[in-house]
Formats: C-alpha cells, sequence, structure tokens
C-alpha cells in the first residue's frame, strides 16, 4: 500500500468517529470561546453583539451605582481556594500513591493482578458514589466522628462536612487511582538491579529513593500529577457534595453563571480560562516526558 | 555496613508498605460502609436497625428510580453500541499500518474527552445543544446519546487499540493469499480475533456512560434524569438510605462488569 493510501484509509475509517467528536464534544469548545466575548442577555443566554464584559467579569467588578472598577475578591478567593485544593490534592495523592504503587509492582507476579484489580475497582465505580461513600464517613454522625467520640479524643463531633477540608478529603479520595496507576506503570518498567547497584555504591535507602527511583520513574509521576490535577481544578460533583454550595470551585462557579448567575458570557469566559490552564499543562506534560525519554 | 543492608529485599523502602496497605483500607472502607448501611432495617442512616432488604424494596417500587434506570440503560447501550463501532473503525485506521500524515491529530481529537475538564464539554454541548433544540423543537433522549456516545469514544479506543497492536497481520495475508476479498479478511479473521478487544471496549464505554453526572446534567431536559442525576438531586444533608441501595446495586453492576472485562482482557494471553 503506497503511503498517500495508508494515510488516505486511516482518515476514511477514523472519520464517522472524528465528526462525532467533532460535533459533540470538540467543536462546542469553540462556540464556548465565541460566546465569552459577547454580550450578555436578559436572562439568559447572549446578544450577538461583542462584549468584553465576559473577560472583564473573571477578575474584576464595576460598582452598578458609580461604576467604578474594583478586583473581585470572591472570584479570585474561588480561584485560589481552586488552585490551592488541586495541588494539595496533586501532593497528597502523590504522598499516598507513590508507596501504593510502588508494593503494587514489587508483589508477586500471581497476587499483583489481584492488587491492581483492588486498585481498578474503585478507579471505575462511579465518582457520584465514592463521593457519597467519603460524605456518609466524615459528616457529623458519621462512623469517623462516631469512632474519635469513642476513644474520648473528641467531645463532640467535628465539623468536616462542608468545608474546604472536607472538599480536600473528597478530591484526594476519588483521585488517588488516578495517580497510582502512572506510578505503578512506571514501577513496573523499573530495573531494580539499579537499586542494587546504588546500595553496592553505599547509597542510604533516601538517596537510592532521591537519586535512582525518583528520576527513573518521573515521566509516571508527572502523568500521575497532571491526572489528578486536571480534574481537580475542574471539579464539580465533589466540591457541590461536600463543599456543601458555600465552598465553590472553579467548576461550580462555571455552573452558577449558566444556572441562577444568568451570566452566559462570564461563564464561557471562565470555561476558555480552564481550559487553557488545561492546555498549557498538558503542553509542560509533553515536553517533560518527550525529554525523559532516552529513545528521544 | 554495606553487607548489612544488602541482607535486606532491595525492593522494599521503609514505611511503603504500611502506607501502601494503610491506602487500600482508606479506599475500601467508606465504600464498605455504604453498602453495609444500604442493608439497614432502621429509618435512619445514623442507627443500625437490623439486617433488611426494605430500602432496596423502596427504590425498587419508585416511579422516578425505575424511569432514571430505564433511561440510564437506554442511553448506556446505544453510546456503548455507537462509541464501539466507531472507535472499532479509527482503531483499524490508525494501528498496524505505519506513520501517516495527521495521526497524531486524530489521537489528540479521540482523546480529547479524556482530556478537556467534564464541566467544560458540559457547558459548551448546554450552549450548542439548546440552540439546537430551539432550531428543530426535538428534545428527546438523542441529545444525550449522541453526548455520551462522544466521551466514550476513548475508553472503547484505548482496548480496541491495544488488541490490533498484539495482533499479528500475518494471518489476513493469509486469508488475502487465499483470495479471500477484503470484507471476507475483515468478517472471518480480523474481527474475530479483535472481538475481545471490542467486547472490552464496549463494557468500559458502558460502564463511563451508565456513571457520567455532569455532562447529563447540563445537557438533559426536564424530566430526563438518568440514576446519577436522580441520585445528585435526591442529596439533601444526608444521603437517604434509598440512595445507599441504588448506589450499592450500581457498584454490584459496575465490579460485575469489570470482573467480566478482566477475565476477557486476560485471555490472550
Amino acid at each position: 500500500m503506497s503511503g498517500r493510501s495508508k494515510g488516505l484509509n486511516g482518515w476514511l475509517l477514523s472519520s464517522p468517529a472524528l465528526i462525532l467528536l467533532l460535533l459533540a464534544a470538540s467543536g462546542p469548545l469553540l462556540i464556548v470561546a465565541v460566546y465569552s466575548v459577547l454580550e450578555k442577555g436578559d436572562y439568559s443566554g447572549v446578544r450577538w453583539i461583542l462584549s468584553g464584559d465576559g473577560w472583564f467579569n473573571v477578575l474584576f467588578q464595576r460598582d452598578i451605582f458609580d461604576q467604578t472598577v474594583s478586583l473581585a475578591d470572591a472570584n479570585l478567593s474561588i480561584f485560589w481556594r481552586s488552585v490551592k485544593l488541586s495541588i494539595a490534592t496533586t501532593l497528597i495523592t502523590f504522598a499516598f500513591g507513590l508507596p501504593t504503587a510502588w508494593f503494587i509492582a514489587t508483589r508477586p507476579p500471581k497476587s499483583r493482578a489481584l492488587w491492581l484489580f483492588l486498585i481498578t475497582i474503585p478507579f471505575w465505580t462511579n465518582l457520584l458514589i465514592r463521593t457519597f461513600a467519603i460524605m456518609e464517613v466524615i459528616r457529623n454522625q458519621g462512623i469517623l466522628n462516631t469512632f474519635l467520640t469513642w476513644t474520648g479524643l473528641i467531645s463532640e463531633p467535628i465539623q468536616i462536612l462542608y468545608t474546604d477540608t472536607a472538599v480536600l478529603i473528597g478530591m484526594v479520595y476519588v483521585y488517588l487511582p488516578l495517580m497510582v496507576l502512572p506510578l505503578y506503570a512506571a514501577i513496573d518498567r523499573f530495573d531494580f538491579r539499579l537499586i542494587e547497584a546504588g546500595y553496592d555504591l553505599y547509597a542510604s535507602r533516601w538517596q537510592v529513593l532521591r537519586g535512582v527511583i525518583l528520576p527513573i520513574i518521573r515521566p509516571g509521576i508527572v502523568a500521575g500529577s497532571i491526572l489528578v490535577f486536571i480534574p481537580s481544578l475542574g471539579a464539580y460533583v465533589t466540591p457541590r457534595v461536600l463543599g456543601g454550595g458555600k465552598n465553590m470551585m472553579i467548576g461550580n462557579f462555571i455552573e452558577l453563571q449558566f444556572g441562577q448567575g444568568q451570566n452566559w458570557p462570564l461563564g464561557a469566559a471562565l470555561s476558555t480560562v480552564l481550559l487553557l490552564v488545561v492546555l498549557i499543562s498538558l503542553v509542560v506534560y509533553t515536553r517533560v516526558t518527550s525529554k525523559d525519554d532516552p529513545r528521544g | 555496613m554495606a553487607d548489612k543492608k544488602r541482607a535486606f529485599d532491595v525492593t522494599t523502602l521503609p514505611g511503603f508498605t504500611a502506607i501502601a496497605i494503610t491506602a487500600f483500607v482508606l479506599l475500601y472502607a467508606p465504600i464498605i460502609t455504604l453498602v453495609f448501611y444500604s442493608f439497614n432495617g432502621g429509618n435512619s442512616v445514623n442507627q443500625w436497625g437490623g439486617f433488611s432488604l426494605q430500602w432496596y424494596v423502596v427504590a425498587w417500587n419508585n416511579e422516578a428510580v425505575q424511569d432514571a434506570t430505564a433511561r440510564s440503560l437506554i442511553i448506556a447501550v446505544w453510546a456503548a453500541v455507537i462509541s464501539t463501532a466507531l472507535a472499532t473503525m479509527a482503531a483499524l485506521g490508525t494501528t498496524r499500518r505505519g506513520k501517516f500524515k495527521g495521526q497524531t491529530v486524530i489521537y489528540i481529537i479521540i482523546n480529547q474527552p479524556l482530556m478537556v475538564p467534564e464541566i467544560v464539554t458540559a457547558v459548551a454541548l448546554l450552549i450548542f445543544f439548546s440552540s439546537v433544540k430551539i432550531a428543530t423543537g426535538y428534545s428527546g433522549l438523542g441529545y444525550l446519546i449522541l453526548a455520551h456516545s462522544a466521551f466514550c469514544i476513548p475508553f472503547a479506543y484505548l482496548p480496541i487499540k491495544a488488541r490490533l497492536e498484539g495482533m499479528d497481520t500475518a494471518m489476513e495475508t493469509a486469508a488475502a493469499d487465499l483470495y479471500a476479498t477484503p470484507w471476507q479478511t475483515f468478517r472471518y479473521v480480523t474481527l474475530p480475533l479483535l472481538l475481545p478487544g471490542v467486547i472490552a471496549g464496549a463494557m468500559l464505554a458502558f460502564i463511563i456512560s451508565l456513571d457520567n453526572v455532569i455532562i447529563t446534567e447540563f445537557v438533559k431536559s426536564a424530566g430526563q434524569d438518568t440514576l446519577p442525576t436522580y441520585m445528585l438531586g435526591q442529596l439533601r444533608r444526608a444521603l437517604t438510605p434509598e440512595v445507599n441501595a441504588i448506589s450499592t446495586a450500581l457498584l454490584a453492576l459496575t465490579v460485575l462488569i469489570l470482573t467480566v472485562f478482566f477475565i476477557v482482557t486476560k485471555k490472550r494471553d
């Protein structure tokens, strides 16, 4: 088969999938970008007049009476919460994820499949169900508070639910498998003789971890971090259920603009910002991992 | 000193096993609690009132739950069928042919739903479909099926592509040598060999569609709740035992499908 017809067949066979994706996934993203520069409609929707208000309102607000411009503190605190919680989620899932992935990868082949299966079940379990499950644990009459009260550590239940801590716990819980799986894939290919070599050269365990293991599994670390960071930043269900409506993240803030807020251009601008952040992370990711690949 | 260190298993790092076991316990404890309380005979989620299936009966007899379940299943079956068919074609087009121009573009478009935050896609579809709904007057399940089929494509594509990459082209060459038409080669050689990958892909697509909350929430018209959006809508200060029961049933279905998935994909080894 000639190169040209190979390509033609490839495109022809892929075209139905591509058309559906462009129609119901990628294409509408462009509409979002367009809506972000239109004027807000009276109730919902937009008027087809160019306007910078959507983007302006991302960071600033204009006083309705005297037209003075000020920073929109409420928005900034939502952005800050989203970034802060997403970074914290990434770090905590890494702290748990690395040992977990290491543990699975160092099991004998037979039981390894079982451990892997055990990490895959939560991964494929409905996110909503997992969020409900963690809600059951941390609410005031939940297992955690009941247990702590029983041990005498606390005298009355700690309010965890509907706080930032609850959202953080929830995100760590639901996104942990996303960190473990790429780390496992990286560790699985790891040549354990390198560790032996390290010890032979009088490296301490800490030095082996820092100097040998972490640099080699770096693509897995980057992949896991991106896989956790991106959905955390765009999280909607977890902050809605565990944050109780007050502790909004960007995802909920976007939803608000299309619901009660009735400000579609602002919602569209916020969505575009989120999309850009994701794109930048992905570019950084490909840069970092392609540098790491010894085959070039 | 060095000898002493070498006596250890080199794959063991201090504290790692303890943290890993803790992680597994923390992952499963909440799910097990949820399942446990779905069999609660009491009326409150706080107090254990003995083993009972009453909440399953309540959920089963709830008309809203029945409707949402039926809707979820209809959408998931359609989405699985459509996305798997399209993903199979795309996988055949992009695998085992060597590199061709624009291949990376195809990969990016196919995997795009995995990368873009769901809330952004949800908003985009809300804007797009709301104008289509006004223009055409149609507001049926078609929009949900279309949206679900699209974001299920990468999930169906991955196992099919993996299966294809592990397949030798010799069989197809042999068939062609024996004067099989391209269609016959595909129907009687490629497809049967590819089937485990196709089944695996369809199952993942089915689960992904069944579990979807955010895109469904934004695309659905009034009265088109699926099971997950129904459950989200039921959420008040605490979970109702009924939602616990529905969650457990969905969980059981997921575990069942995953088990079959692992058996199907294991067979190729």
